[in-house]
């Protein structure tokens, strides 16, 4: 044989390389970036997280709230993840040359076509009523200030992606079905095409030399199509599909209204309420000595924790968590999914930030607060979490809000000032207004 | 008003050398603000008369410390916290009622890693089991015929999943309870938590109790039910802004109960 056989075997290897190569690379950088936030406690019950995850990411149970998207997400989550299995096949025919190397299975790779068929003409329904949904219907979730630009066409261009893999899939066997009628060389009778039997009479007529260039080119432009997917994730909220897995894992165990009580706090809380505390005793007793946090609560994506950060890129701007939200409902400017989106934003334009300085973080002048999350949104927050309740993927918006509030507070005394005389009265009557202490029981005979 | 009610202190349960079934954690609402006095002392009634031997800590309760963590004063909220600590191990509490959800939350969920290790009681959850051991039985006249619908504390429901006891134990008023389109886990929030009760709220196009107001009068009620004082304040508030004060009331599910039985 002629080495110029093995042409497209050998190009089909190096185009995988590099799709799979590229998109490792990225994979590192989300790491690396997920791993820039703190350290924070994943103890908890195992059990209980892979319930959580087999339910919420795998079983999809919170998508099904909202019962249409619900069920569509589900077609087109299902069809994602069993026409892959069909790339498995296009992978190994592509290096070894050969052609539908499953096809040995006979009835059972017949019913394998077949449902991926069907799956991919469910999905080519699916994506097309989103799309309606988004361009024509125009939920009101989807077109909130923060998905103007980019969001926008993001949550497009991969509606018109699956669009063009699943024509392309059906093509490519519609087209097989025809050369296998022909009785073409390589193209053994096999499959069945529930979908694309009514495509192949498009076909009719053409010779076999078209076909097959019609064929191999579906078949190419689908495995590039799909390696181009691969790599468009990192750029897009659809690193959902990976993360969605990782972030319902180590989504938040406690009960909801828990807050953690943050442990530096505690240590110093307690030297200042027994001042007779020996200094060198409270490290050894709390087993260690523990380091000084650089400052209390987040003003910037690094002073979050890891968990905080990847839920940032697992967000998929769904906005179910904004349109449950009683303060986006009544007109104020905080969204949660938009403090995802701007602490996604905000650390990637670290992460570049490293990229360009060879691997150190050259301060730029900017962070999360202010330049990209502003006050007036962190102090509309009830903590009323029923954005934590609507996220289908175990986010905690509030947490962030959360930790920015404590950098305002006890950084920057800068909470409002209804507040400070609010904590004033604390301190000073231990009640939140201008009472005496002394009067807590006058209740019980007015 | 107050006549009548019995009400003693961890004090006198030390100078007598008892203990108290259960200590009633008034909280800062409870004990200051007008209202809320009103259903501190509704609950009392209740407690009263199911013959419970309770406790509060009168001037020795201070503020949960809840409202400073919500706002961002992690110090504040851990100083406060770690005062009552120290009070309520020293009398070695073991189980607390509270009419404050957001008492409840923090006293049950914040104060254990702090070395406050209690079981927490919402009022709501409490009357329910005085009804259900039969220490607490119910006329079941007072509200006969009428329309209630409940409002979800978010410290209540979402954050502690407790959605069942206020309205099993509102049932037992045979009045007709009806919910809102949004309840349990979809409630709206009625605009207090978070700090928010202290400050007025961001520029925006409504209030949010407002919002959740208009919730509750599209079930057409005789009577919004509350079990938290905020809550109550809220609604209150909400319901004037509607001009509905003459048709609708607010009352916590204490009041509700005190006058049925
Ligand atoms: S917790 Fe805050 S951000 Fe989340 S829904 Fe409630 S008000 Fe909105
Ligand atoms: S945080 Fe969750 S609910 Fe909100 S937009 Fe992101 S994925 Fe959707």
């Amino acid at each position: 044989m002629q080495l110029t056989t093995y042409i497209p075997n050998i190009l089909f290897v190096m185009l995988l390389a590099l799709g799979i190569g590229y998109f490792a690379r990225n994979v590192k950088k989300l790491i690396r970036n997920i791993k820039l936030g703190t350290e924070t406690d994943t103890a908890g019950d195992n059990a209980q997280r892979w319930k959580n995850m087999t339910m919420i990411a795998l079983g999809q149970t919170k998508m099904v709230v909202r019962p249409i998207a619900g069920l569509l997400h589900v077609i087109v989550y299902l069809g994602f993840i069993i026409i892959n299995i069909e790339v498995l096949e296009i992978i190994i025919d592509g290096i070894f040359g050969t052609h539908r190397i499953f096809s040995f299975m006979g009835g059972f790779y017949d019913f394998l076509i077949g449902s991926f068929e069907i799956l991919a003409l469910l999905v080519i329904i699916a994506v097309v009523v989103f799309w309606i949904r988004r361009n024509i219907i125009c939920i009101k979730r989807f077109l909130k200030p923060e998905m103007k630009g980019w969001p926008k066409k993001d949550a497009d261009l991969i509606l018109y992606i699956e669009l063009v893999l699943m024509f392309l899939f059906l093509t490519m066997n519609a087209t097989d079905l025809q050369l296998q009628q022909m009785g073409a060389d390589h193209y053994a009778q096999t499959g069945s095409f529930p979908v694309s039997q009514y495509i192949a009479p498009l076909f009719d007529g053409m010779s076999m030399a078209t076909l097959i260039v019609i064929e191999r080119s579906a078949w190419w432009l689908h495995i590039l199509g799909i390696l181009f997917f691969l790599n468009y994730l990192y750029y897009s909220k659809h690193l959902h599909i990976l993360l969605a897995f990782p972030n319902t894992f180590y989504g938040k165990l406690k009960p909801n209204g828990q807050f953690d009580n943050l442990k530096a706090v505690t240590n110093e809380v307690k030297m200042m309420l027994d001042p007779n505390t020996d200094p060198f005793a409270a490290p050894t007793e709390s087993g260690g000595v523990e380091e000084e946090p650089a400052k209390f609560g987040a003003s910037d994506a690094m002073d979050l924790n890891w968990i905080q950060l990847m839920n940032a890129y697992t967000c998929t701007e769904c906005g179910r968590c904004t349109s449950e939200c009683p303060a986006n409902q009544t007109g104020k400017k905080l969204s949660p999914r938009k403090i995802m989106m701007d602490t996604r934003d905000r650390l990637e334009e670290i992460g570049k930030n490293i990229d360009k300085n060879k691997g150190e973080f050259i301060p730029d002048g900017k962070q999360l607060l202010d330049d990209y999350i502003s006050r007036e949104e962190l102090w509309a927050c009830t903590t009323c979490n029923a954005c934590v309740q609507a996220c289908p993927v175990s986010i905690d918006p509030l947490s962030i809000i959360m930790s920015m509030r404590q950098y305002l507070v006890m950084e920057q005394s800068a909470a409002p000032s209804e507040l400070n005389n609010m904590m004033g009265n604390i301190e000073n009557n231990g009640a939140p207004w201008p009472y005496n202490q002394m009067d807590r029981l006058n209740w019980v005979n007015e | 008003m107050g006549e009548g009610l019995k009400v003693k202190t961890m004090q006198d349960f030390m100078a007598e050398g008892t203990q108290p079934e259960i200590l009633f954690w008034v909280g800062s609402a409870g004990s200051y603000d007008d209202r809320a006095k009103k259903i501190s002392r509704a609950f009392v009634k209740i407690l009263n008369k199911a013959n419970v031997d309770f406790a509060v800590l009168g001037s020795e309760e201070s503020c949960t410390g809840d409202v400073a963590k919500r706002a961002g004063n992690e110090f504040l909220f851990q100083m406060q916290a770690m005062m009552n600590i120290e009070v309520l191990n020293g009398y070695e509490i073991q189980r607390i009622v509270t009419c404050d959800p957001h008492s409840f939350n923090t006293l049950k969920n914040e104060y254990p890693s702090l070395g406050g290790k209690y079981e927490v009681v919402h009022h709501t959850q409490y009357i329910n089991e005085l009804i259900e051991n039969g220490r607490l039985s119910l006329e079941g006249k007072a509200y006969q015929g009428k329309r209630i619908t409940f409002h979800d504390p978010c410290y209540l429901g979402r954050a502690n999943k407790v959605y069942d006891a206020p309205r099993a134990v509102l049932q037992q008023t045979n009045a007709e309870l009806v919910e809102m389109k949004r309840h349990k886990k979809t409630a709206l929030c009625c605009g207090a938590g978070g700090a928010q009760m202290f400050k007025e709220p961001e520029k925006g196009d409504m209030d949010i109790n407002v919002l959740r107001t208009k919730d509750a009068l599209e079930t057409n009620p005789n009577i919004i039910a509350t079990g938290c004082p905020y809550c109550n304040t809220m609604m209150t508030d909400g319901i004037k802004a509607h001009e509905k004060e003459d048709k609708v009331s607010v009352l916590d599910v204490a009041e509700l109960i005190a006058n049925s039985i």
